[in-house]
């Protein structure tokens, strides 16, 4: 299984009827096992992208295979819970097979032990989130997509869901692909970066991290942050000169 | 509390027969005693449980039919095109006509008057459900379609859940309206029914046994709602946070 996107071109028609380009020639591939991130400025198009790839958006042009039935969790900005649901039926409702030692086992990686009972509305957002991130993977999915998963969260729950998240990856062989404006949290989690740019959205640069995610060091990291801040200054500098 | 407001009734009714007379608003005993003649020989029972039932079918059929039509209209742009000149003019038309005419094609039947008062609360409850569907959350849609829920289970566990407070107000209000339009059915062509003992009071001026029926009736009424109405819709707002 893999995921294949090739997109020439998505248009949107706005309220007055004009067509504007949101996505231009974006083409990549990613292999089971394999973090892909796209990365690129707020409202540059990143969730028009993701719609196109999860299927709930058809009308564009090019090409997005995966292999028919691939089970997709994802993870979306706002965690789309059922606010009638508990926590574990909203759970179940998506994966109603699977069982309880999977399940606590689950909770217990995203801390989510104890609020099974618990309705979406009385979570703070982090904990949503890990709930949104709990059904997602529950389902046991080969492609996992995540849309800013960490955003509006502090620094210091981000940083632990980031590790959470890096955790339930290893050892899994789903396609996952994290959508983020955070070039940081790309780096710590990522195998592939793929850079966009401002709409219309093209691939700026992809950008192949080699060394495994547990081994990255604090140094490693700005390292390979510096060389993709060059690499985008670079494609600017040459847009702007042709 | 509630005892209390039915204990202020009841005293306030006294006074007024006091002041107006017994002939044109008899006091409380004297309807008490008829309604408990009329108890006796069992006729207030069975007049009562037939007016019921007539709720009861005409109720569930307009709330069936009325849910699906509403949701339907909801969710599809064209359905919603073709139904709206109908909803308007099946709105406003006054239920008077809609019996009548129900009588008269139909001829002076049960199933008539079932489907002149469905008829009557039919309308109502499309507009409600339609709304209802219209407010469907489309974040949830996305979900449930990108986890491939199937279809009974998207529409059970996210749908339905969503239409409920609209399904309990069009259930409310289409209550309301069916106990008003049963009797006027009943009292134009039925042998039997509280709406039909009303009418013979009505043609013997018997204030009393007006009053008898009046009254079993709205206690009835209370009583549905407050036992069954009210918890329901407590139990479908389980889950939303207590208002203070």
């Amino acid at each position: 299984m893999r995921l294949e996107v090739d997109i020439s071109s998505k248009e949107y028609a706005n309220a007055a009827g004009e067509r504007r380009e949101v996505l231009r020639n974006i083409a990549f591939t990613l292999l089971p096992g394999e973090v892909g991130v796209i990365v690129g400025p707020s409202g540059c198009g990143k969730t028009t992208l993701l719609r196109i790839l999860t299927g709930l958006d058809r009308d564009f042009q090019g090409r997005v295979s995966r292999p028919e039935h691939a089970r997709i969790g994802m993870v979306f900005q706002e965690p789309r819970l059922l606010p009638w649901r508990s926590v574990e039926d909203n759970i179940r409702l998506v994966a109603p097979e699977i069982d309880a030692a999977r399940l606590s086992a689950l909770f217990a990686v995203l801390e989510l032990s104890g609020h099974g009972s618990h309705f979406p509305g009385e979570l703070s957002l982090g904990l949503a989130r890990r709930v949104a991130l709990a059904r997602a993977l529950a389902i046991e999915p080969d492609l996992l997509v995540l849309d800013e998963p960490f955003a509006s969260l502090d620094e210091a729950l981000a940083a632990r869901l980031r590790e959470e998240i890096a955790t339930l990856v290893a050892g899994r062989s789903m396609i996952t692909l994290l959508v983020t404006h955070n070039l940081d949290d790309a780096v710590r989690l990522g195998d592939h970066l793929f850079l966009l740019s401002a709409r219309p959205a093209r691939i700026l640069g992809a950008l192949p991290i080699a060394l495994p995610r547990e081994a990255r060091g604090e140094a490693d990291i700005a390292a390979i942050k510096a060389s993709i801040v060059r690499q985008t200054n670079g494609a600017r500098r040459e847009r702007d000169a042709s | 509390m509630r005892l209390l407001s039915v204990g202020l009734f009841v005293v306030s009714w006294w006074i007024v027969s006091l002041l107006v007379g017994s002939a044109k608003l008899p006091p409380p005993p004297s309807v008490l005693q008829v309604m408990w003649a009329e108890a006796k020989t069992g006729a207030l029972f069975l007049n009562l449980g037939v007016t019921l039932a007539r709720v009861a079918l005409s109720f569930a059929l307009a709330m069936a039919l009325g849910t699906a039509i509403g949701y339907w209209m909801g969710r599809v742009r064209l359905a919603d095109r073709l139904g709206d000149p109908w909803l308007i003019i099946l709105l406003n038309l006054p239920a008077l006509v809609v019996i009548v005419l129900a009588y008269i094609w139909a001829g002076l039947t049960e199933a008539a008057a079932i489907a002149a008062i469905a008829i009557n609360k039919l309308p109502t409850a499309v507009v409600t459900l339609r709304e209802g569907a219209r407010a469907l959350d489309p974040a949830l849609d996305e979900m449930a379609s990108i986890f491939a829920l199937p279809r009974a289970r998207a529409f059970r566990h996210v749908v339905l859940p969503q239409l409920a407070p609209y399904i309990a107000a069009a259930a409310r209000s289409g209550l309301a309206l069916i106990w008003k339009i049963v009797l006027v059915a009943e009292f134009l062509g039925r042998p039997n029914g509280v709406g039909f003992e009303i009418g013979v009071a009505f043609q013997l001026f018997d204030i009393p046994l007006l009053l008898a029926y009046s009254l079993s009736f709205a206690a009835i009424v209370f009583a549905i709602e407050t036992v069954l109405v009210q918890p329901f819709e407590a139990r479908l707002s389980r889950w939303r946070p207590r208002a203070a």
